[in-house]
């Protein structure tokens, strides 16, 4: 992708990063880790590829975006508030009482915001719905998923690895937020889902390994998807959880914890944000 | 009462017909020859999609098909549509008040050989609690076909049950199915029986014979569980004074728990359940276990008698 795009897109994603860790902070709440890792893959998806339309949000033939691991609410809220689903003001209320803005998202209040996930593995699935309604109706939209990797070892993803390949749904593309970390330690440690890619490429996937956090093969690989006929398309990215705040990278103990204020001001300062 | 069809024969063949007039696709988990929507698949195969053994991601994939805008029913016996995959009913397509219509066969013991393990008692207590949920359970083929259409024309999740079981026909073809409206089969001053699937036939048997005892029995058929109808069985109740609750479910949670929730503030009066003590089903024929737990016109008169002694 050429420089100007790329820079485009970076900052997208550093806007991404800041409404989350907000949310987050303003909350007391929340999951910035798994949130920070996938704002590559959120910028990408709603400011270069999907057909969404803040004014239209529920438009029939959109392209679909499940965040099947729906504890990174905060970043999808950031995104689409980016994107102008609603005003970034209301990343404030995240969590609270009385917010449309619930911990996990709800499709029923929250423009934009295309299933109500949170429990594990269901998202998937979902969107495997969603791929195969628009074949049914023969309509050319595409569904975008992102899956955490402990999410993984929900038997259910495998079920719905099964269908997609079976269904031949072509027209769905699943990313794996490969960043290593659940809340009781090291994917490996906790209960080893690898090989990711071989598991997805047994289950007749096909299958892309990137960085998840580099723009350029965040595109090599939606590219790949929308030229792979016949089976769906799963992305392994490779990323590190909590990127663009130093103290929380690769630590597992920001999977589910919001910063202080002291944190919080370096954070900011960190993401370039003038407080 | 000469013909006897069982309702998941009705469920096909209704979801056959409708097929024909309506856009909306069915989802089975191998079980399309039981649970009868293989007349569908037969029909229409480019609307129906097998699932395989896995009925979690059947459910969210339902979730996500209502979600793209199109009607899925989804399908599989009643322990594992309910009861296994419950909490995909519950987040994926109750808390989103997703359009799902689920038809949940082989409910109850009738189910018969295959054993406790396939024989589901919990799944109206199960899907009772979720939020927004519609729960038909209709007494015969008649009822059962009028049950599928207006789960189709209703904006919603609704679970349907059905039974294995050959049973009698009820209703003519002039049956005004309306969700949420119990239907009153027959007028009493003594004791209401409030039946619901199945044993439907049953509480008008066991009418008769306590009619032949000079006590009159007003009958109920509560084919919607919920929402329930409050209205009729509060005014029945008050008529009467004296309920029992008759269903092919566990006593605990279903139309029995149902009615008691509906009349204990409105008219607290005395309520007698019929239906599978707190156990688990076994082997057997169906016919014959119904019997062994309880569900015959008999036991059902004697409940009625007993309910009138506590007044």
């Amino acid at each position: 992708m050429n420089e100007e795009k790329k820079a485009l897109l970076a900052e997208h994603a550093r806007q991404i990063r800041i409404g989350a860790i907000k949310a987050i902070h303003a909350a007391k709440a929340g999951h910035p880790g798994g949130a920070l890792s996938i704002a590559e893959i959120l910028s990408y998806l709603y400011f270069e590829e999907m057909k969404v339309d803040p004014k239209n949000p529920k438009d029939p033939d959109r392209d679909r975006f499940v965040l099947s691991k729906g504890h990174a609410s905060a970043g999808l809220y950031a995104a689409l508030a980016e994107k102008g689903f609603f005003d970034k003001e209301l990343l404030l209320t995240f969590r609270k009482n009385g917010s449309i803005l619930q911990g996990h998202p709800d499709m029923k209040h929250i423009p934009g915001v295309d299933m109500s996930t949170g429990s594990l593995g269901q998202g998937i699935s979902a969107a495997c719905g969603m791929a195969l309604a628009g074949k049914v109706d023969k309509k050319d939209y595409r569904v975008y998923a992102i899956l955490g990797d402990g999410e993984i070892e929900e038997g259910q993803v495998w079920e719905a690895a099964m269908f997609a390949r079976h269904y031949k749904l072509d027209n769905l593309c699943a990313f794996v937020d490969f960043n290593g970390l659940q809340i009781d330690g090291k994917i490996t440690d906790v209960i080893d889902p690898t090989p990711i890619d071989e598991k997805f490429a047994a289950f007749g996937w096909n299958v892309v390994v990137i960085d998840g956090n580099d723009l350029d093969q965040i595109e090599k690989a939606v590219e790949c998807a929308k030229a792979t006929k016949g089976k769906p398309t799963a992305v392994i990215a490779k990323t590190v959880k909590g990127l663009g705040v130093s103290y929380m990278e690769n630590q597992v103990g920001w999977h589910g914890k919001a910063p202080n204020d002291e944190e919080y001001a370096i954070a900011m300062r960190e993401l370039g944000e003038t407080l | 009462m000469a013909d006897k069809i069982a309702t998941r024969q009705a469920y096909g063949e209704a979801l056959a017909a409708l097929g024909e007039k309506y856009d909306f696709v069915v989802l089975d988990a191998d079980l399309a020859e039981a649970t009868k929507t293989g007349t569908f698949k037969k029909k229409f195969p480019e609307r129906f999609f097998d699932c395989g053994i896995a009925e979690g991601n059947m459910m969210s994939v339902a979730a996500g098909i209502a979600a793209a805008g199109k009607i899925p029913f989804v399908s599989s016996f009643a322990m594992f549509a309910a009861g296994r995959a419950f909490e995909q009913v519950r987040n994926s397509i109750g808390y989103p008040h997703l359009n799902v219509k689920i038809g949940a066969t082989h409910a109850g013991v009738s189910v018969g050989e295959d054993g406790a393990t396939h024989q589901c008692n919990e799944d109206i207590a199960l899907m009772r609690t979720i939020p927004g949920m519609t729960i038909l359970n209709p007494a015969d083929a008649t009822s059962a076909r009028a049950a599928v259409e207006a789960a189709l024309l209703h904006s919603g999740p609704v679970y349907m049950r059905f039974g294995r079981l050959a049973t009698p026909i009820l209703y003519g073809d002039d049956l005004k199915f309306e969700i949420g409206k119990g239907i009153k089969l027959r007028e009493g001053g003594d004791v209401t029986i409030i039946a619901t699937g199945l044993p439907v036939y049953m509480a008008l048997e066991a009418a008769k014979i306590l009619d032949g005892e000079g006590i009159s029995a007003e009958v109920i058929d509560m084919h919607t569980i919920k929402p329930l109808d409050s209205e009729l069985v509060i005014a029945s109740a008050k008529k009467t004074g004296a309920v029992v609750t008759v269903e092919e479910h566990s006593v605990i949670g279903g139309l029995g728990g149902a009615v008691c929730e509906a009349i204990c503030c409105a008219c607290p009066t005395p309520v007698l359940r019929v239906g599978i003590e707190d156990t688990f089903g076994k082997s057997g024929s169906g016919a014959e276990l119904l019997g062994e737990f309880g569900l015959s016109p008999e036991n059902i008169a004697a409940k009625a008698k007993a309910a009138i002694k506590l007044k």
